[in-house]
C-alpha cells in the first residue's frame, strides 16, 4: 500500500515549469526525501501533495485521496511543517497545542507533545520570544496534534544553527520509528543521508536521481578509486609504469586513480614504492552523494569543489 | 457548517494574544480616550455661526408704482428678513419649505433653534400692524439665545428703517424639547466612531496582509477551522472591544466633561455593525494588496479621510457642502450619525435609516471579504 502516489506531476508559474512531469509514490513508513537546489521545485512539489496549491496536470493522491478536491478530508491525515514556520506572535506552545487539538476537536496531552518535541521546557514563552530551532518544533507539536498517518517537513532545518538540527533530526527519527510516512525537502545533503530511506533528487523541476543512497550513488557516481597524498612527478612515473588511467589534483596534491579491479590498486601502490619518491596518505573513495549531487545538478562546477555545495545552493536559488 | 465551537476557540486565542500586546491595548482602549481629553480641552468654550432653520410662510405684498419704490413690484418683506438675518455673523439661516410642519421637522433634525415669518409679514408691515415672528429655541439652550438675540436685533433695525422704532415686528417665542447640544456631546459618539473604524480596520489589514505573508493563512488552512470562522472570530473580538472601549468613553465624557448622552438599546446595532464592516474592510483590503506595505497603504488611504470627513472630530455641518455630500458616501458617517441620532437627540426614527443603510453596506463588504479572501493558492 502507498501512502502517496504522484504521477507525471507539472505545475507551471506563467513561462516557469516548477515541476515539469515527475512521478514517485512512497511506501507506507517510509521517509522520502525530496533533496534539491532552491527553485528545484520542492516546495511546490510538496505544497501540491499537502492541498495548499493546484496542480495544472498530472495525478496525485495522498492515502488515496486528491489533496486539492478533499482537502478537508486529507488535512485531517497529514501532518505539516511548511517552510519557514510561523505562528501567532503572542501565542505559547502550550497554548498553540491545544488551538489546534480544539480545531480538530481531538483529546491531546500537550504536555506529551511537547516533550515529544523536547520544547517541554518552554512550553509558557510566547512565540515571537523563542529561537530558530525552538519555532520549528512549535511548528513540528502542532503538526503531530491530529496524530496523522503522513507527515510533510518542508525544509525543516533550514536557517537552524548545528544543535538546533540535530534536535530536529532526533525528533524526526524518533517519528519514524513510530511508523509515520514522512515526506521531508531539504537542500541538505547529510539531512536527506541522515533521515531518508529514500531520496529523490529534484532539480528545475524534474528528478533526476532516485533510490536510497547507495542506489543512486551507484547509478550515477563513478565507481571506487584510489587516492595517493603526493606530488606530479610521482602521478607521471604511475602513468608511464602501469596501465592505469592516472589523474593528478595540484590544488590537493593527490594522485587520484579510478579502479576497474581491486587488484588494480596493488599496481597502483607497487609503482609508487617503486619510484623511491615519497608519498603520503592513501586511501580509496567512492563518490559520496555530494559528488553524485554536484555531477546531477545542471550547472557548471565551481573550481573549489570544496567549498561547494553549500555555496552553490545558494546561488541557484531562484525562490 | 459554520462550527460555534471553532469560531470560540479562535476567539480564545485571538483574544488572549491581542491582550498580551500591550501596544494594542494602548491603541485599542486608551487611545480614543486621550482624544475625548485633548478635544475636550481644546473645544470646551463654544463659539462661530449657529445654524438655524427658518420657514418664510410670508405671502408677500403687490405694490403699486408711485409707492416710492419705482414701477408695481411684489415685496416679500420675510425673504428681506432672512436675508439680512443670514448677513449676520452670528447665524447662518436655512430655509425649510414653508409646507413643513415646522415643529415636527426641526425635532425630526434635531435641531434646537428655529424661525417662523407668518403668511401675513409683508402685508402687516407695509401697513403698520403689528407682526411676530416665532422664534424657536430650548430654554438651556445657550445658542437659543444667542439665536433669539440676534432675531430680536433685526426686528428692532426693521423697526427702525420704516417705523421710527415703533414695536411692529415683535417676537413670539417657542419651545423645543431639544436637549442643548456642545461640542463634548457631539464628540463621544465621534469618537466612539473613530475607535469603531480605526482598531479593526487598522488590525485587519495588518493581519491579512502578514498573515498571507507569512504563509500563516496557509498554516490554518490545514486545520478544520474555514475562513468564514476565522473573521467572524475576528469580528466578534473587535465588537467586543468595540463595546469596552464604548463603555470607557461614555464614563470619561460624562465624569470628566459632564456630557449629555442618552443610553440606548439602539446603540446596540452600531456598536455590532460597525466594527463587522470595518474588520470586514480591513480583510478585503489586506487580501487585495500583493504585500504588506502596500496593504498599510491602501488602509490609509482609505481610513484617514474617512476618519476626518464622517463627523468625527467636527460636526459636518461645520463643513462646506460639497464635503457634506462626499461625507455621505462613506460608510463611517452612517455609524457616527447614527451614534448622534440615539445619544444625543434621541432620534430614533433617522437612527433607523442609518442602520438600514450601514446593514447594507456591512453585508456587501462582509461577503465580498470571505469571497475574495483565500486560504490557499492556485
Amino acid at each position: 500500500m502507498f501512502s502517496i502516489e504522484v504521477r507525471d506531476l507539472k505545475k507551471s508559474y506563467g513561462s516557469l515549469k516548477a515541476v515539469d512531469g515527475i512521478s514517485f509514490t512512497v511506501k507506507q513508513g517510509e521517509v522520502f526525501g525530496l533533496l534539491g537546489p532552491n527553485g528545484a521545485g520542492k516546495t511546490t512539489t510538496i505544497e501540491i501533495m499537502e492541498g495548499l496549491r493546484e496542480r495544472d496536470s498530472g495525478e496525485v493522491k495522498i492515502l488515496g485521496l486528491d489533496p486539492w478536491k478533499d482537502g478537508y478530508e486529507v488535512h485531517k491525515k497529514i501532518g505539516v511543517i511548511p517552510q519557514d514556520f510561523t505562528f501567532f506572535e503572542k501565542t505559547t506552545p502550550k497554548e498553540a497545542i491545544k488551538y489546534y487539538a480544539n480545531l480538530f476537536n481531538v483529546k491531546v496531552d500537550a504536555d506529551a507533545i511537547l516533550k515529544e518535541v523536547l520544547l517541554n521546557e518552554m512550553e509558557n514563552h510566547v512565540f515571537e520570544s523563542l529561537s530558530g530551532g525552538q519555532k520549528q518544533k512549535t511548528g513540528l507539536a502542532l503538526s503531530l496534534v491530529n496524530s496523522p498517518e503522513v507527515l510533510f517537513l518542508d525544509e525543516p532545518t533550514t536557517g537552524l544553527d548545528p544543535n538546533a538540527r540535530r534536535a530536529i533530526w532526533e525528533v524526526i527519527r524518533k517519528l519514524k520509528t513510530k511508523g509515520k510516512t514522512i515526506i521531508l525537502t531539504t537542500h541538505y545533503l547529510d539531512e536527506a543521508q541522515q533521515l531518508s530511506d529514500r531520496v529523490a533528487i529534484m532539480d528545475q523541476g524534474h528528478i533526476v536521481a532516485m533510490g536510497n543512497t547507495e542506489e543512486i550513488i551507484q547509478q550515477h557516481g563513478s565507481g571506487e578509486r584510489l587516492e595517493i597524498h603526493g606530488n606530479q612527478q610521482l602521478a607521471e612515473y604511475i602513468k608511464a609504469n602501469t596501465e592505469l588511467q592516472v589523474e593528478y589534483n595540484k590544488v590537493k596534491e593527490k594522485i587520484i586513480i579510478p579502479l576497474k579491479k581491486k587488484i588494480d590498486m596493488l599496481a597502483a601502490l607497487a609503482a609508487a614504492e617503486q619510484s623511491g619518491i615519497p608519498w603520503g596518505e592513501i586511501q580509496t573513495r567512492q563518490d559520496s552523494l555530494d559528488d553524485v549531487f554536484i555531477k546531477l545538478i545542471n550547472e557548471p562546477l565551481d573550481e573549489q569543489e570544496e567549498e561547494g555545495i553549500e555555496q552553490k545552493l545558494n546561488k541557484k536559488g531562484r525562490r | 457548517m459554520v462550527s460555534l465551537r471553532r469560531i470560540y476557540v479562535d476567539f480564545k486565542v485571538f483574544s488572549v494574544g491581542y491582550l498580551r500586546n500591550k501596544f494594542g491595548l494602548f491603541f485599542g482602549l486608551i487611545f480614543p480616550v486621550i482624544l475625548i481629553l485633548i478635544f475636550g480641552a481644546i473645544f470646551s468654550g463654544e463659539s462661530g455661526t449657529v445654524d438655524i432653520y427658518a420657514q418664510n410662510q410670508d405671502e408677500g405684498i403687490y405694490v403699486p408704482s408711485g409707492m416710492g419704490i419705482g414701477g408695481a413690484v411684489d415685496i416679500n418683506f420675510g425673504e428681506e428678513f432672512l436675508r439680512a438675518l443670514n448677513e449676520s455673523s452670528t447665524i447662518r439661516v436655512i430655509t425649510v419649505n414653508p409646507s413643513e410642519n415646522f415643529a415636527d421637522f426641526l425635532a425630526a433634525h434635531s435641531a434646537s433653534e428655529g424661525i417662523v415669518i407668518p403668511a401675513s409679514f409683508s402685508r402687516d408691515y407695509v401697513s403698520g400692524q403689528q407682526v411676530n415672528i416665532t422664534v424657536y429655541g430650548s430654554p438651556a439652550s445657550s445658542t437659543s439665545g444667542i439665536v433669539s438675540g440676534t432675531v430680536g436685533g433685526y426686528a428692532n433695525y426693521f423697526n427702525l428703517q420704516h417705523y421710527n422704532g415703533n414695536m411692529i415686528i415683535g417676537i413670539t417665542s417657542a419651545t423645543v424639547n431639544t436637549q442643548q447640544t456642545t461640542y463634548i456631546d457631539f464628540l463621544i459618539p465621534g469618537l466612539i466612531g473613530f475607535s469603531i473604524l480605526t482598531n479593526p480596520m487598522f488590525s485587519l489589514v495588518n493581519i491579512a496582509a502578514d498573515y498571507k505573508k507569512n504563509k500563516l493563512f496557509k498554516q490554518l488552512s490545514l486545520t478544520p477551522l474555514t475562513k468564514m470562522e476565522w473573521l467572524i472570530a475576528k469580528v466578534l473580538f473587535y465588537i467586543a472591544l468595540s463595546a469596552a472601549g464604548f463603555l470607557l468613553m461614555i464614563l470619561v465624557g460624562v465624569f470628566a466633561f459632564g456630557a449629555h448622552i442618552t443610553l440606548s438599546p439602539w446603540l446596540i446595532p452600531f456598536l455590532i455593525l460597525g466594527p463587522t464592516l470595518f474588520a470586514s474592510l480591513g480583510m478585503l483590503i489586506g487580501t487585495v494588496a500583493k504585500n504588506p506595505e502596500t496593504a498599510g497603504v491602501i488602509g490609509n488611504i482609505v481610513t484617514f479621510p474617512m476618519m476626518f470627513l464622517a463627523g468625527t472630530f467636527f460636526p459636518l455641518s461645520m463643513m462646506p457642502g460639497y464635503l457634506q455630500a462626499i461625507a455621505r458616501v462613506l460608510p463611517l458617517f452612517y455609524v457616527t450619525e447614527g451614534l448622534n441620532n440615539v445619544m444625543v437627540y434621541n432620534n430614533i426614527p433617522n437612527a433607523l435609516i442609518d442602520i438600514a443603510v450601514l446593514s447594507i453596506i456591512t453585508g456587501v463588504i462582509f461577503v465580498l471579504a470571505v469571497k475574495l479572501f483565500k486560504w490557499r493558492e492556485d
